[in-house]
């Protein structure tokens, strides 16, 4: 494992990065470096700066201090290798449109200004709704969709990006146990596909199920590493101080 | 004959000509950038920008002594444009929420339109009267020259918004997937908002800074009930804003004393009503039509579903249940007779004799299937 991870730049570098709103800071003084190639969730209480972080290295928030690098370079210069799946309650899912326009949004970063989507366009959207399950509801009006449906939509726009890099701002946020599995096969195969996966999470229960690269949060970076070394109970009290959500003993690290 | 004689009348008279013209511009404009501001969920928006072009139309005059239409209207986009920014700064740089600055920049700017046009009005000369119909707007003092002014405006709107849809709609549907694609969406926002502005001073002559907001709002409110695509609500807010335009003047030409501006506002709010009653899927009747079909649709298969039990509790599937049971056994909101009338015209129960009903086979048959297909769903 380690040997494709080390070598080359990281996929995702982040230095001594501050983030504030209204004096209050979010983020501080924050150090990650996510190799190449992990599946990563980022775990944090409530108000720990996930969301931000993720924001902060899309360039969406300006931060006080810091730098985040993408494969060596800054972000603007690699927006191309970046896929984003925002948080599904950012958006207004009365929206006049269907899935396949949100779909093919994805592809509008690489068309650039002024260009139209085109076939090309339709058939890569086609291709990613029918990994996600969603192929029947291409033409469906998106306000019609259940939550677990929209968080699909979202993802297949992510998988039209095509990227090397994926943020996702918790995508398992109130879904159905069908979309849940269609994430998990996703992820895993996008893993396999060396493509680098961050993804916001909450539930801590599934972190070693799902993830093999886990990053602690609250405000400060607590922790980051592989999920059998990092996820332990020390760490966690750690990240979550006293009011440590119940969890059980299997699932951590170390605690056999 | 009166047909045609009106015709003759409308297309005839030089002044009719103009409004009708004007009006049907300022329509399609207004329709068009109203869906898209619609969609930006700031409806007040068009209220701010129109109100804020008062001091501009008032300054323009004061500073160049004219009354020419392209001097004062420049000073209503400038003024309306410069209220925007200062709207968006407000927002971007202080704790203030958008819809506290949106009134906060209306009342000032409103504010100081009106102390200018007073001052203006006080004055000795008399060279000022006539600058309070932007007001409420005066189509009447539309001329040719005034109209092209604003075919070229408009005209110059529609190719921005064609040239940047697909950036505008990535950007009002989810601007932070959008920035997250390298499109500047403060620079986009401000696109957006500049050809509001622009919008609205187009209409300010024929409906004024009062009115102009409802243009803005109403064809596209009216718009968004009969579609689900962004393509086909902006076009259809354009033509419901052409029509209310157009008959909003033919009806203030054929009866006297109406004035246009007003007409053409009252003409739209009707659309929008008719809209919000009408309309499928999202009117209000349309909605209330499906709700009790839907409650029928229950209260009949729970019937069915409960004169089943009860048949098997008889064991004997062509058993005759009094009505007076069957009224006990079912939920008391159901609507009794007619629930056994749909249930017999189906032909799932008969009426042996007056006061009792029994199931038919395929009645039997249709509610097993039912409870199967339900005890897989549970």
């Amino acid at each position: 494992m380690a040997d494709v991870r080390n070598s080359g730049p990281m996929a995702v570098e982040i230095e001594d990065l501050t983030v504030a709103y209204q004096q209050q800071p979010v983020l501080w003084d924050v150090d990650l470096r996510i190799p190449r190639g992990v599946l990563m969730a980022i775990v944090g209480p409530n108000g720990a700066g996930k969301t931000t972080l993720i924001k902060a290295v899309l360039g969406l928030v300006r931060p006080l201090a810091g730098e985040v690098r993408i494969f060596g370079k800054p972000y603007k210069e690699q927006r191309q290798r970046v896929a984003y799946v925002p948080q599904r309650s950012s958006v207004d899912w009365d929206f006049p449109t269907t899935v396949l326009d949100v779909v093919m949004m994805g592809r509008y970063g690489q068309l650039g200004w002024f260009r139209r989507p085109g076939r090309r366009e339709r058939r890569l959207a086609m291709a990613a709704l029918e990994k996600l399950g969603m192929q029947a509801f291409a033409e469906r009006q998106i306000s019609q969709l259940s939550g677990g449906q929209q968080q699909r939509v979202f993802l297949a726009r992510a998988l039209v990006q095509d990227a090397d890099v994926y943020l996702m701002d918790e995508p398992f946020q109130g879904v159905d146990a069908t979309t849940e599995r269609a994430i998990v096969t996703l992820l895993q195969e996008l893993s396999r596909q060396k493509k680098t996966v961050v993804v916001v999470h909450h539930d801590l229960q599934s972190v070693p199920d799902y993830f093999h690269w886990v990053a602690l949060l609250n405000v400060r970076a607590i922790a980051s590493g592989p999920v059998d070394r990092v996820f332990t109970l020390d760490n966690l009290k750690k990240t979550y101080g006293g009011h440590l959500v119940w969890i059980e003993k299997e699932a951590l690290a170390g605690s056999d | 004959m009166e047909l045609l004689q009106t015709i003759g009348i409308v297309f005839g008279d030089y002044t009719l000509r103009t409004v009708l013209l004007g009006a049907l511009i300022l329509g399609g404009v207004s329709g068009v950038l109203g869906a898209l501001a619609l969609l930006r969920r700031q409806s007040l928006l068009g209220d701010t920008i129109s109100h804020a072009a008062l001091p501009g139309i008032a300054m323009a005059f004061l500073l160049s002594g004219s009354k020419s239409s392209l001097v004062l209207l420049s000073g209503a986009a400038l003024s309306g444009w410069l209220a925007t920014l200062f709207m968006l700064q407000v927002v971007r740089t202080s704790r203030i929420k958008d819809d506290t600055a949106l009134g906060l920049v209306l009342s000032v700017f409103f504010g100081f339109g009106l102390v200018l046009l007073t001052f203006i009005q006080k004055r000795p000369d008399a060279a000022q009267a006539g600058l309070d119909k932007f007001l409420f707007g005066q189509a009447a003092t539309l001329m040719a020259e005034d109209v092209t002014i604003m075919a070229w405006l408009s005209a110059l709107v529609f190719v921005l918004v064609v040239l940047f849809w697909k950036e505008l709609k990535v950007y009002l549907f989810d601007s932070g997937f959008a920035e997250s694609l390298g499109f500047p969406t403060r620079w986009l926002d401000i696109l957006l908002l500049s050809l509001l502005v622009i919008t609205i001073v187009i209409g300010l002559q024929t409906v004024g800074v009062v009115l102009m907001s409802a243009m803005v709002v109403a064809p596209a409110a009216a718009a968004r009930q009969w579609t689900h695509r962004l393509e086909r609500m902006v076009l259809l807010a354009g033509l419901f804003g052409m029509f209310a335009g157009v008959s909003g003047s033919l009806t203030s030409s054929l009866v006297p004393r109406l004035p246009t501006g007003p007409t053409i506002v009252v003409v739209a709010t009707i659309m929008v009503l008719c809209s919000l009653l009408f309309a499928p899927a999202r009117g209000i009747l349309w909605n209330r039509f499906r709700l009790k079909r839907q409650q029928k649709s229950i209260q009949v298969h729970i019937a069915l579903l409960t004169l089943l039990d009860l048949a098997e509790h008889h064991r004997d599937y062509r058993h005759q249940h009094s009505l007076e049971v069957v009224r006990a056994v079912l939920p008391r909101t159901t609507h009794l007779s007619r629930t056994l009338k749909e249930l017999e015209e189906r032909g799932w129960i008969t009426v042996p004799r007056k006061g009792f009903v029994a199931l038919t086979a395929r009645g039997v048959e249709v509610a097993r299937r039912f409870r199967e297909n339900q005890e897989v769903a549970g």
